[in-house]
């Protein structure tokens, strides 16, 4: 039956992003070639390639961060109170640009336009405004005024400017300068805010970006000049980096994985609940280290929640990124889906019960409907390793000692959310999570004056807020 | 009705509980989702079908002190005739003592007539004036009734009150359909509008209102989707089918538009008609018919181009 008021597409124009057949690395102020193989960054949503990417040696990455070493002496000498006109005009620059950057970040990363323009790019600029005002006010915040040096910083392609933002805003503040990463699938951003460092008149060498694979990050990381290593992806890739960092005078800070336990009592909100728990998981596709992936559930309310959240998933529209009524977007790239599937497969074999949104996905691309699986059992793999993409495993439990328990029974420890009317409890459960946010009756909330960061397996040191700085002081 | 359902009223206490039992809404939430909504982009085909959908659903209203016969009519001709090939509206709301002419005005063209009553819009009488005033307005030949519940009752925990006083308006609708107006700009809280919207569906309500259009806040989006949640729960549990009419504060396409993705993605299909969705309001009509001829001529015809009424 043809629905009633069907949604005509609204598609965001792409002509706003100019984009050339092939980027080269961002050394000293300048675009330069690479000397490694190029590669290819695709449209997730399409298979399309976008552009061609040099890819950095560990040549390219000396040159790299001997630039970065030679305009530490300028930067670092700058009163904070010039540094911090850099950085708003970066911010200004990136609100002025933020259609562009929106357009492009999902171009290259397949997420919905929806949330990078009403979430990505403005958390970007909130980022760099944020810092701004710390630059001259350093002496206040308690870890010294003394810059580290050169930054080593790599990051994932879930959030690529996002991520880029909360390693570069904080470095740049205190007076560092950088050799920034960014992930093979998603590199465009990153050389968007090279031309935006350009237009902002940063003094060459303050950023670096360096294009291609783990080995361009691993000489990164390993740069004997490096002062401090800053990194956000894998807890497999995190511990190859603190055994690389190890024994070494860097300072490092890791933000790893997570399998953060979504908290919901009898008491809840429940249809409050239900649009944290999809925004928990859906949101970017699942493609987020705090995402909510366990729903643990009070038995109680077992049925009527997860009648609630089907008959919601139903609405969700899974399709073209660009298109400014798509909720879910692609997945990111070949190899993420496999893994997706695999583990997805993994369940229904372990015996839990798979249901995915009745929707029509693209042939092209790479698409995964949203999916839930009840019936989950602490000992199954889904509720265990990090799927990172849009599946929910859902879990009960009987009494708030139980969800905590439940909750903190896994090697990771970023995130948790917690849905109750009831003040006191969530007070008493986030004493007891350990993770390091906890949200309460909400999910996926991020503001630059909130540290972030994990316990355990996620990793340690804090992004953002104060806290943000200590990791680029020499405290 | 299920026979849980059935013994709710037996006495305040019961009504109480039930109606606390009911799940929070969280503000910050419900704020936020419909926001979201709020950012749907409707255009070509989906705005046309949306601008014609809203014009269809209004219930185009005149509800001031200096009302007069003719003005009714002049709104009448508009209800019935607004401009173009454009749909008939789906009702006229007017004062009980305006019902005989609005009417006459209609007569045959489909067009409802709906009444205010009950002490409009404080509801500070006695339930007897209200009964009558009920009475009169259905006697003149209204199709249908938009009461005001007692806030007062209602924040003073007399939820009985407010119940026995539907239950009675209700009995004298005879076939007239009752719309129950909350008035949630009084109600202050969104748990408030979710209990006084099952309050006035267990009371017998056909249709549950937001508000008088006198009390700033009116119609809000958040406010809308809490009452559109409550008439989907109500039909699961019950299985009896309640409209919903937002009304005040409803002035552009845009703002229609909006409600009725919050209809759309909330309450569904089902809701996606003016049996069963209203919009309450009165220069929307003429933002609707203006984007509606833009849509088929591509630019905008002067203000001068619409009928004031």
């Amino acid at each position: 039956m043809m629905a009633i008021f069907e949604y005509a597409p609204a598609p965001e124009s792409r002509d706003v992003v100019d984009l050339q057949p092939s980027y080269g690395l961002f050394i000293d102020g300048e675009f330069t070639d690479g000397s490694g193989p190029t590669f290819k960054t695709v449209n997730p949503a399409t298979e399309e390639p976008l552009a061609e990417i040099a890819t950095a040696t560990s040549d390219d990455v000396d040159r790299a961060v001997r630039a970065a070493r030679k305009a530490f002496g300028v930067w670092s000498a700058l009163p904070g109170a010039e540094r911090a006109k850099y950085l708003f005009r970066i911010a200004r620059i990136i609100q002025e640009r933020a259609r562009e950057l929106a357009v492009l970040e999902s171009l290259d990363n397949g997420k919905p336009i929806r949330e990078s323009r009403d979430v990505d790019v403005p958390l970007v600029a909130a980022h760099f405004f944020y810092y701004a005002g710390w630059a001259d006010k350093l002496e206040y915040a308690g870890f010294g005024t003394r810059p580290l040096g050169v930054a080593g910083q790599v990051i994932p392609w879930n959030f690529p400017l996002l991520m880029l933002a909360w390693k570069i805003a904080p470095a740049l503040a205190c007076g560092n300068t950088v050799v920034l990463k960014p992930a093979e699938t998603t590199p465009l951003s990153a050389l968007w805010f090279a031309d935006i460092c350009r237009q902002a008149d940063l003094p060459p060498g303050v950023v670096n970006i360096v294009t291609g694979a783990g080995e361009t990050g691993a000489a990164v990381v390993a740069h004997p000049d490096v002062d401090k290593v800053a990194f956000t992806g894998s807890t497999e890739v995190g511990r190859i980096i603190a055994r690389t960092v190890a024994g070494t005078d860097k300072k490092l800070t890791l933000e790893l994985g997570g399998k953060a336990a979504n908290i919901v009592f009898e008491d809840a909100a429940i249809d409050q609940a239900v649009e944290g728990i999809v925004n928990g998981i859906f949101f970017n596709q699942g493609h987020v280290c705090c995402a909510g992936s366990r729903l643990l559930v009070q038995e109680s309310v077992q049925d009527e929640l997860l009648e609630a959240l089907k008959r919601r998933m139903a609405t969700l529209r899974v399709g073209d990124p660009l298109d400014k009524n798509t909720d879910v977007g692609a997945i990111n790239s070949a190899e993420q889906l496999a893994k997706i599937r695999e583990l997805s497969e993994l369940g229904e074999a372990e015996g839990a019960e798979r249901w995915s949104a009745p929707c029509e996905l693209p042939e092209r691309g790479f698409w995964f409907a949203p999916t839930v699986f009840t019936g989950v059992a602490q000992s199954h793999t889904i509720a265990r390793d990090e799927i990172f993409g849009p599946v929910l495993s859902v879990l009960t439990f009987r009494t708030p000692a139980e969800a905590v328990e439940k909750a903190n029974n896994t090697p990771y420890g970023l995130s948790a959310g917690i849905w109750t009317e009831k003040g006191s409890r969530i007070l008493w459960m986030a004493d007891k999570l350990r993770a390091g946010v906890v949200w309460a009756n909400t999910f996926n909330k991020f503001d630059p004056a909130s540290p972030f960061g994990g316990y355990k397996e996620s990793g340690y040191g804090r992004e953002g807020g104060l806290l943000g700085l200590e990791a680029y002081l020499d405290v | 009705m299920t026979t849980s359902l059935a013994d709710v009223a037996a006495s305040g206490a019961t009504l109480r509980a039930f109606l606390h039992g009911l799940p929070g809404v969280d503000r910050v939430g419900a704020d936020q989702r419909a926001a979201t909504l709020g950012t749907r982009s409707i255009k070509t085909t989906a705005k046309a079908t949306a601008i014609d959908l809203a014009i269809s659903m209004v219930d185009l209203t005149t509800l001031e002190g200096a009302d007069t016969a003719g003005k009714v009519r002049a709104m009448c001709a508009k209800a019935v005739r607004p401009g173009g090939d454009a749909p008939r509206v789906a009702a006229v709301c007017v004062y009980p003592d305006l019902v005989a002419v609005a009417a006459e005005a209609v007569r045959g063209s489909g067009v409802k007539v709906a009444s205010v009553a009950t002490a409009f819009p404080s509801g500070r009488s006695s339930l007897e004036v209200k009964v009558s005033d009920t009475a009169l307005a259905v006697a003149a030949g209204a199709d249908e009734i938009d009461m005001v519940i007692d806030r007062g009752a209602f924040l003073s925990g007399d939820y009985l009150k407010v119940y026995e006083e539907i239950v009675a308006v209700k009995a004298a609708c005879g076939a007239a359909h009752l719309k129950v107006i909350l008035e949630t700009g009084e109600l202050a809280t969104y748990d408030n509008v979710r209990r006084a919207s099952w309050l006035a569906m267990l009371a017998g309500a056909d249709f549950i209102k937001t508000s008088t259009g006198k009390v700033s806040p009116a119609a809000t989006l958040p406010v809308t989707l809490v009452m559109l949640e409550a008439v989907r729960d109500f039909r699961d549990a019950t299985g009896r089918q309640v409209g919903v009419k937002p009304a005040g504060g409803i002035r552009t396409a845009k703002d229609a538009i909006k409600h009725l993705v919050l209809v759309n993605e909330t309450a569904g299909d089902d809701w996606l008609s003016p049996d069963w969705f209203r919009l309450g309001a009165s220069s929307l009509l003429n933002d609707l018919l203006m984007q509606r001829q833009k849509l088929t001529t591509g630019r905008y015809a002067g203000p001068d181009y619409f009928t004031l009424d």
